[in-house]
């Protein structure tokens, strides 16, 4: 169920290096044509193997433009329907179209801090060499999570 | 230099530490592995790490699109034996208690560390009531109530979890020490002592160079297979298997290649999903207490109830293994009985009763968003064929079999596990090739039989039931190991056992064979030289769908049928010698499906050794199908020889470190 680039939206991320949807597709499917050679459409992007798509949206979700949608898989979905997403800093927008043209909005939450903003060892302890041979992390119980257990358990030790 | 096509820059560094992977492993490696060396450099060792990944690590891996749960937290009521207890029993009784053990006590640890990130997670009020995870209540650290889906799983909005993940993880390590869109093709062990690992070879996919990379210490975390069995949807379609089509199982062959030993690799996943879309069936069965049934209505899971009685004491417990409830399934769908189908109507329409107005308003954005958070292709289905869940039912279908370590599933590496809760120290099967270790442990925590190299995630066998939180929590393990192996091993220079302009040669030779005979036909894809990996794959994908127990044949295979099934896939090994690559992404396919072969030799070789069908729902070997317990409640492990290109199988013993039987009571 493969993505697809509307001709028109996309601009080639302005002639960049590094596409959007190139930079972020984990399975190295889009390809920016630089020359028009692959598909007539010069300096847009494509799915160079669409039956490779997991139809993970990362590229639809991450593409300025909002230049990539889903058509999903011919050999399966029969046509007419559409899962658009639009994702912002801290939601994403859905908008759900099925193919006898109901349309339903779903609005989530993605994640509750700025993102860039993450500042990993902020307020957390040193990691101490005595302890590198011990069984568990540097900060270790800072975060509460963990979870001793009941020894006798253990019926080997 | 830059190189061209065919011709590339080559590239070598030197680091103590390299990290294989961007997943949820690496990321969580990451993390833990920056903070012990600024301690180790305080003490005056200063070692040097990099990451490489074939993806970027904002979205690579099996979380690309999001999650909907962690299923993996155990919360201050429940023990890490219960954990324990749990994975063995879903895996059939034959896991290893000291890494589950291990993993229950430490991973909220690390789930309590996403949501301070940013991770929004779903929380209960006092009065029950539940709500998404913008609602800025309570944190899991500070005691707030999760929303259990199930005994072990918790809900988050999860479409940004891998990028909250990695966003951390990137700035532990630093832009300076991560290369993205790297793959890498083979590991390279020590010139001076076979037994331990030295290096590890790639490719950039984006720019023509090979980068050949010395290293005291790897950590192998590069995710499970995918793609090793024909799918069922074979146009279009081919690309939407459950677990991520991009993991082509680097992780198990690259490690076979280097010597380590691997278990269970006769393990495999057959999740029930929906059908087509491949969508969870976690939440409706658990959150939304949702029923499968048969064509004509019935409970196939109480209509077929004495069926767990054939397979003592795992169908006896309050949940029985997942394969077990696979297997009574199929017992419908072979006997003509399908479609399966989750009853989502009576579901939705049960649960409108017991709930509060609003909560019920949430219900249908709930039920939408464990898809569109984890899986929209699901949703792709559900509005092209105007299925809204409250109106009508959907279908549900075992997929095509998956190899993995991280999620319900146990295949993987033998690696080395903690030393403080009772494993073994001796070996009491025969058989066990001289030079491996004996007990479960050997020093470093992480480590597999090669030392050096280490493996979390996906990678670590034995100990299923991970899934995203357990592999980051695994991964900070193993990153903790590997600090005081280089230390340990400080005086150690690695050098590697094959010459760089070898490695070169063989990494690109799928170009050069194509640029040498491309002009033979007129027609790039058809040529009597070479064979494109697009074509090897579906070859490999019909050899194991129609041997070795794919859809084909409902799973089944016997001796005879895996016989056939060898010599075809040594073929196949001869061939892939003969693939071609007529881009830097070809090649990346090339070699994608050079470790699926591999891979997949070893899942045969496996059921092979094996004398039972010891996860009925998942495979059944017909010529022995039933479980043995007294011969083969044992681990199967098995070496390679990149040599000889021969497995050799072992069994290893199984013992129990918990008490299982507290279980079936
Ligand atoms: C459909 C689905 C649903 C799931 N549901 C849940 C859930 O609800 N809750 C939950 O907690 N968990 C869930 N999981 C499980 C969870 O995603 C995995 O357990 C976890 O991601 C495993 O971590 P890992 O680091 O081992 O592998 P991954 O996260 O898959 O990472 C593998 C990494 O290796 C890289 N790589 C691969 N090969 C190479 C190579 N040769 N060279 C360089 N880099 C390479 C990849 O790009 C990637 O970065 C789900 C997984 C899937 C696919
Ligand atoms: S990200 Fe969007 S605009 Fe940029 S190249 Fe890709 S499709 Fe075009
Ligand atoms: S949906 Fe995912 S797999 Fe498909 S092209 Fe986009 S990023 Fe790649």
């Amino acid at each position: 169920m493969p993505t697809f680039v509307r001709t028109e939206k996309c601009d080639g991320c302005q002639g960049q290096d590094k596409t959007a949807c190139m930079y972020i597709c984990p399975h190295d499917l889009m390809k920016l044509d630089k020359d028009g050679s692959d598909t007539g459409h010069a300096m847009k992007a494509y799915n160079q193997e669409p039956e490779q798509c997991w139809e993970c949206y990362s590229c639809v979700k991450i593409c300025p433009q909002q230049a990539i949608e889903c058509r999903h898989y011919a050999d399966v979905v029969p046509l007419g329907g559409s899962v658009q997403p639009l994702r912002g800093t801290d939601s994403i927008m859905w908008t759900i179209k099925f193919r006898n043209g109901t349309m339903k909005r779903f609005k989530f939450p993605i994640r509750t801090t700025p993102e860039g903003s993450i500042d990993p060892y902020a307020g957390k302890a040193e990691a101490v060499m005595a302890n590198i041979a011990d069984n568990h992390f540097f900060n270790h119980n800072e975060q509460n999570g963990y979870r001793a257990g009941d020894p006798s358990e253990l019926i080997c030790k | 230099m830059a190189g061209e096509f065919g011709n590339p820059e080559v590239v070598e560094e030197s680091v103590d530490i390299l990290l294989i992977g961007g997943g949820m492993a690496c990321c969580g490696a990451g993390f833990e592995l920056m903070r012990w060396l600024d301690a180790a450099k305080k003490d005056g060792h200063d070692l040097t790490v990099k990451l490489v990944d074939k993806a970027a690590m904002d979205r690579s891996g099996a979380v690309a699109q999001g999650l909907s749960a962690i299923n993996t937290y155990i919360g201050p009521e429940q023990d890490p034996a219960d954990y324990a207890r749990m994975v063995s029993n879903d895996l059939m009784g034959i896991t290893r208690d000291d890494l589950a053990y291990d993993l229950g006590r430490c991973v909220d640890e690390s789930v309590h560390l996403f949501e301070e990130w940013g991770l929004p997670i779903w929380k209960t009020d006092e009065n029950g009531e539940r709500f998404d995870g913008s609602k800025g209540m309570t944190s899991l650290k500070d005691g707030g109530k999760p929303v259990r889906s199930g005994k072990w799983q918790i809900m988050i909005n999860g479409e940004s979890y891998k990028w909250i993940v990695a966003e951390a993880a990137k700035k532990a390590l630093g832009m300076e020490n991560i290369e993205e869109r790297i793959f890498i093709v083979k590991l390279i062990n020590d010139k001076n002592d076979p037994s331990r690992i030295a290096g590890a070879a790639g490719f950039s996919t984006r720019d023509n160079k090979v980068i050949v990379i010395k290293a005291k210490a790897i950590l192998l975390a590069a995710g499970g297979c995918v793609n090793i069995f024909r799918p069922r949807s074979v146009g279009e379609g081919t690309g939407r298997a459950w677990y991520p089509v991009w993991n082509a199982g680097s992780t198990y062959s690259m490690a076979a290649e280097a010597g380590a030993e691997l278990t269970l690799m006769e393990n495999r996943f057959v999740p029930t999903r929906f059908k087509d879309g491949y969508g969870p069936v976690g939440a409706w069965f658990l959150l939304f207490k949702s029923k499968a049934t048969n064509a004509y209505g019935e409970a196939y899971m109480e209509k077929n109830k004495e069926m767990l009685d054939d397979y003592p004491p795992y169908g006896h417990a309050a949940v029985p293994a997942s394969c077990l409830r696979n297997h009574l399934m199929l017992k419908e769908m072979k006997e003509g009985r399908g479609p399966i189908w989750m009853d989502t109507v009576t579901a939705l329409a049960n649960l409108r009763e017991t709930l509060s107005p609003r909560e019920v308003k949430h219900l249908e954005a709930e039920a939408w968003e464990d898809f569109l958070d984890m899986c929209v292709g699901q949703c792709g289905i559900w509005v092209g064929e105007n299925i809204e869940p409250e109106k009508k039912n959907s279908e549900l279908m075992p997929t095509e079999p998956y190899l993995l370590g991280s999620h319900s599933g146990c295949c993987g590496i033998w690696t080395s596990g903690p030393t403080d809760v009772g494993a073994p120290t001796t070996e009491t099967e025969a058989g066990v090739p001289e030079h491996l270790p004996q007990g479960w442990n050997w020093g470093y925590r992480g480590m597999t039989t090669v030392n050096g190299l280490f493996t979390a995630g996906d990678g670590v066998g034995a100990s299923g039931h991970k899934f995203s939180s357990g592999s980051h929590a695994e991964g900070r393990l193993a990153a903790k190991a590997m600090v005081k192996y280089c230390i340990d091993n400080k005086d150690f220079t690695p050098e590697l056992d094959t010459d760089v302009q070898t490695l070169v040669d063989e990494i690109m030779q799928p170009v050069k064979t194509y640029l040498e005979h491309k002009d033979y036909t007129t027609a790039i894809d058809v040529n009597p030289h070479y064979i494109t990996p697009k074509m090897l794959q579906f070859r490999l994908q019909k050899i194991m769908d129609e041997y070795v127990a794919g859809v084909a044949t409902y799973y089944n295979t016997n001796a005879e049928m895996m016989k056939v099934a060898g010599e075809k896939l040594d073929m196949l090994k001869e061939d892939a010698e003969k693939m071609r690559a007529k881009d830097l992404h070809e090649l990346l396919r090339a070699w994608e499906n050079y470790h699926r072969i591999l891979t997949a030799e070893a899942h045969l070789k496996h059921i092979e050794f094996r004398q039972e069908s010891r996860y009925p729902g998942f495979y059944y070997r017909t010529d022995k199908n039933f479980v043995d317990e007294e011969n083969w409640h044992c681990f199967v492990n098995s070496i390679y020889d990149k040599n000889t290109k021969k497995w050799t199988c072992f069994k290893r013993a199984h013992v129990d470190l918990v008490d299982k039987s507290k279980l079936f009571k």
